[in-house]
This record gives C-alpha cells, sequence and structure tokens, in this order.
C-alpha cells in the first residue's frame, strides 16, 4: 500500500445508454505503483478510456473505490476532488488545447487556477516550453503547430502544477510513428527525469514496449492481465493478451503462414522461445544432434524489451518421431521452452 | 421630397431613436440571452451542471416565448411593461418589449454556439481542476467567441427589425417614422429613404460583426 500513488478497489462503471445499461468497467482491481509507467493496453470498448477518468474522477464508479495518494476520491465531496485534480496531469488523443489562447496561454491556465502569479507564472511557463522543447513557439496559436507539437503543449501543460501523476489518454494515437516515438520519449523523460508516475493507455502494444515499465491488459471491462512487460510479453496468459503481443513481436506464424508451412516442409513443425540466457543456440543444437535430428529455421524473430532478447523460433525437424520425441523431451528439461505446431 | 426637408429633424431623431432601441436591446438581450443559454447548455444530460428539471423549465419557457410573433408580444407584455416602467409608449417601452423578446432569441443562438465547442476543452479543463463557472467564462465562452460574435451580429439585424414592428405599436424611431409619415400620406419617397437607411444601419452592423470575428478568430 506504501507504494501505491492510486488503488482502485472492485471498481465498476455502468452506463445508461437507450439500448439498455453498458457495463465500461466491471469489477476491477488495480494499483498504480508510485514512480512507475503503467500500460493500460485494450481494444476499444474495453473500458480504458473510462478506466483513466475513474482515476482523476472525471468519471465517478458506480460501485467501488477510488484512491489518489491519502485521498479517497470516491468519498470527496466534488468541490475537493477538484483540487486533486489539480495535482493530476492529463493529456489526450486529440489533444484538447484552448485554440483562443497561446502557447503560453495554454501552460498558463493551470497555473492561474492554482493561483500562480505573474512573473513566478511566466516563468514557469518558459521552464516548461524549455522542457518539451518549444520555447521559440511561446506566442503562437495552437493551429498553427504540427500534431507532435500540440501534444508537447499538451504536455507542458499537464505538467505546469508539478504534479505526481500524469495520465495519458492515448496520447499518441492520432501522431504518426515517428513523432509518436519522439512523444513517448518525452513521456519516459518526464518520468526518469521528473519522477512524475504515468498511465498511458493506448491500443497501440508498441507504445507499452517502447516506455512502460508494467502493463494492464483489458478485455470487456476487466482487467485480462496484470505484470510487468517483459513477463506479459514472454508469456501472455489469454487469447487477447496473446493477440497484442503478437501485433508487436511478430514472431509467431500465423494460421496462414504455418499452413503454408506445413505444406512445403515434411517435418515436424516446432516453436521454441527465445530464452533470456546465453547458450540457447548451442544447447539446441547439441540436443538435437545427440538425437539424431536436423533442424532448420523456418520463421520467427528476436528482439529486445526492456534490455532483454524476446522473441521465438520455429523449427522444421527432421528425425524420426521417437528421436525427436527423445529431442524436444531433452530440450524441455534444460528449462527450453517448446511447443509443437499442432498438426491439423 | 419637400416633406422630408421639412420634416427632417423628426427624421433624425427617429434615426436615433432607432438607434438607442436597437443598441440598448443589444446590450439587454444580450446579456439576458448569454445567462440563459448557457443554462440551456450547461445544464443539458451529461454537461458540467446537468440538470433535468431545470433543463426541462427553462428548455419549455424559451419554446413559449419564441414563436410568439413578435408584434403581437410587445402588446401581450404591455401590462408588465407599464407595471416596470410606467408606460409601455416611446423609445423606453419598445426597447424593453424588444429586449425581453430578443434575449430568448439569443440564449438559442448562445446555446447553439456553445454546443458547438469542442468538448475536449472542458473536459481537459475539468481535468485541471477548473470549477463550472470557470470553465463556462474562461473556456467555452473565449473558445466560443468568433461565432457567438457572428450570432449576435445576427441578432443586431434582427433587432433592426424588431424596433421597427416596435415603431407600429407607438414605439417611435424608423418604423413608426415609415408608417406616420411615409403610409399614412401616401409619400413613398420618405418610405424609400427611411428603408435606404435602416440597409445602412444593417450594413454597417454586419460589417463591423464579421470584422470582429475575423480578429477574434485570427483566420
Amino acid at each position: 500500500m506504501t507504494d501505491a500513488l492510486v488503488r482502485l478497489e472492485g471498481v465498476s462503471k455502468t452506463y445508461a445508454s437507450p439500448a439498455g445499461p453498458v457495463t465500461a468497467v466491471q469489477d476491477l482491481s488495480l494499483d498504480v505503483i508510485q514512480g512507475e509507467i503503467l500500460g493500460v493496453i485494450g481494444y476499444s470498448g474495453a473500458g480504458k478510456s473510462t478506466l483513466v477518468r475513474l482515476i482523476n474522477a472525471l468519471e465517478l464508479p458506480t460501485t467501488g473505490r477510488v484512491f489518489v495518494g491519502d485521498d479517497e476520491l470516491t468519498a470527496l465531496p466534488e468541490k475537493r476532488r477538484r483540487a486533486v485534480r489539480r495535482e493530476i496531469g492529463m493529456i489526450f488523443q486529440q489533444f484538447n488545447l484552448f485554440n483562443s489562447r497561446t502557447v503560453a496561454g495554454n501552460v498558463g491556465y493551470p497555473l492561474k487556477l492554482a493561483g500562480v502569479k505573474q512573473p513566478e507564472r511566466d516563468r514557469r511557463i518558459a521552464r516548461l516550453l524549455d522542457f518539451v522543447g518549444l520555447l521559440d513557439r511561446a506566442h503562437a496559436y495552437p493551429d498553427q503547430l504540427s500534431g507532435g507539437q500540440k501534444q508537447r503543449v499538451g504536455i507542458a501543460r499537464a505538467l505546469a502544477t508539478d504534479p505526481k501523476l500524469l495520465l495519458a489518454d492515448e496520447a499518441t494515437s492520432a501522431l504518426d510513428p515517428e513523432t509518436t516515438a519522439d512523444v513517448l520519449a518525452l513521456l519516459k523523460k518526464v518520468n526518469r527525469e521528473l519522477g512524475v508516475t504515468i498511465v498511458v493507455i493506448t491500443h497501440e502494444m508498441d507504445a507499452i514496449r517502447a516506455i512502460a515499465d508494467r502493463v494492464a491488459v483489458m478485455d470487456g471491462g476487466r482487467l485480462a492481465e496484470l505484470g510487468n512487460v517483459y513477463d506479459v510479453f514472454a508469456s501472455p496468459s489469454t487469447p487477447t493478451v496473446a493477440r497484442f503481443v503478437a501485433t508487436v513481436l511478430r514472431d509467431r506464424p500465423s494460421a496462414e503462414t504455418l499452413q503454408r508451412l506445413r505444406a512445403s516442409h515434411a517435418g515436424r513443425l516446432v516453436t521454441v522461445k527465445v530464452p533470456d540466457r546465453r547458450g540457447f543456440a548451442g544447447l539446441l543444437a547439441s540436443t538435437l544432434a545427440e538425437h539424431g535430428v536436423s533442424g532448420e529455421i523456418v520463421y520467427g524473430g528476436i528482439s529486445e524489451l526492456q534490455e532483454k532478447p524476446i522473441g521465438s523460433l520455429t523449427y522444421e525437424l527432421i528425425g524420426s518421431d521417437a528421436a525427436t520425441d527423445a529431442a524436444l523431451a531433452a530440450l524441455r528439461v534444460n528449462g527450453v521452452v517448446v511447443a509443437e505446431e499442432d498438426a491439423e | 421630397m419637400t416633406d422630408l426637408i421639412t420634416d427632417l429633424p423628426t427624421f433624425y431623431g427617429a434615426i436615433w431613436q432607432t438607434l438607442v432601441m436597437v443598441l440598448v436591446a443589444l446590450i439587454v438581450a444580450g446579456v439576458i440571452g448569454l445567462g440563459i443559454g448557457i443554462l440551456l447548455y450547461a445544464t443539458a444530460p451529461g454537461r458540467l451542471l446537468e440538470n433535468r428539471t431545470a433543463n426541462l423549465v427553462t428548455n419549455v419557457v424559451v419554446n413559449i416565448v419564441r414563436p410568439v410573433p413578435f408584434i403581437i408580444f410587445i402588446v401581450a407584455i404591455e401590462p408588465l411593461t407599464v407595471r416596470v416602467l410606467g408606460t409601455y409608449l416611446g423609445v423606453q417601452g419598445a426597447a424593453f418589449a424588444i429586449s425581453l423578446g430578443a434575449a430568448f432569441a439569443v440564449s438559442r443562438i448562445v446555446e447553439q454556439n456553445l454546443v458547438a465547442v469542442d468538448p475536449g476543452v472542458v473536459e481537459a479543463a475539468r481535468s485541471m481542476g477548473a470549477s463550472p463557472a470557470r470553465i463556462i467564462f474562461t473556456v467555452l465562452i473565449p473558445e466560443g467567441l468568433g461565432p457567438l460574435i457572428l450570432g449576435y451580429t445576427f441578432v443586431y439585424v434582427a433587432l433592426v427589425d424588431m424596433s421597427a414592428q416596435a415603431g407600429a405599436v407607438g414605439g417611435g424611431g424608423l418604423g413608426d417614422f415609415a408608417i406616420q409619415y411615409g403610409l399614412n400620406r401616401f409619400n413613398y419617397p420618405i418610405i424609400y429613404v427611411t428603408v435606404a437607411v435602416i440597409i445602412v444601419i444593417v450594413q454597417l452592423g454586419q460589417f463591423f460583426g464579421n470584422w470582429l470575428a475575423r480578429r477574434v478568430m485570427r483566420r
């Protein structure tokens, strides 16, 4: 409890709609740990946007309790909740900048709300714009900026009151890949240099992979999985999670690819998970040789995640069935995660 | 034309009366309409001050007043005008009636323009901990100001029209002048000159409104 900055306890949110009540979030419990970047991923409609709005009480849960720091938001009157919101920054997919205000005016708005007077306000605006690399655009209006610049202003504005927590709601989904990488790098800098805890809502696993420490996977309003990003990527526990992981790693053959591989390869197809340890390739080669089985890589990919290798390789194994079974058993004994691609 | 020259002081007076009626009504109806418009916007479902009852009552009241033809509205509220001002006649009485009638039209225009403001900026302001009143006056109105100015310009033109109708029932101004000195004496040149002046008043207001809106929107 001590290191949880945000705590959701059995939170559910049900909306009334013309078609009857819709449950966006269902009995969800989750801690956001002080100092981490927590990624929340899910398909659209999985309840992630509702989840993030429960954290700063823009939405109130139908049941359950929400804590931020020592405050129980669900028990506070609205006026006190506003004070808590001032301590939480938020950035948005569509940036939501005030078009009637300049860049400096946008960043200064939360400072005015917090009662920061001139010239302190101008000093802080300059420092924030310098941090996001937009000091020279202070007097520009939002419609004169590119998407990436707008999001930088959004980030500067969200950080204006030195919040402990930053909520990013699909903050890179409207940006091109290059700008996305820039904004993600900036968020990482916010986390590492300013110590701001960040909750990143996204449907892009790439964003999670780039910056998150832990990932929560949402499916149908529920928490499908929560864990360290590497662990979740390395061994996804549900089909939804596996599908998300596959969008990034692209190391597993799709059903169609597998069918093609089978048609052109007579041997048995097995997929070996690349472990985070040295000597894996040598072990594989010697074990196969010992059993008189030959192997050929037909598919796969290895990349890096949190500075550790991750991925899998699909082999065609040629040898007698008995020898192949023995080789696979020997590999498993040595801790290699290997799965046979089921024959139809 | 000779009549117009002899009646010139009356004519100038009528122009002045029209301008006074229109400007007073623009300010009074503008402020009252802004308030009712904000109420219509903010009390609707899902908005800052969501309140079913307040929203329903406001809507019903606005809908009762708006369809009443203005010339009938002036006469219908005469008792109220008398109670408030002591008379229903003249520029005073007309300005009162116009202000009240126009306020409800303004409220719909304000509501429409606030609805058009991106809800995302309202959410952003909420996420910063701004109060509803603060959001209305420092986010919603500034963000919708350009279209609001164009809306108010539209109202200004409507007010010129309303002031002429008020003239027909004893309100004074150019409408009154055109009827008394033009229509009733079959003096068509007077009607045409009056109409020309009204057109100029409308044009000037419209150009000024367009210019101001453009400046505010900087586009």
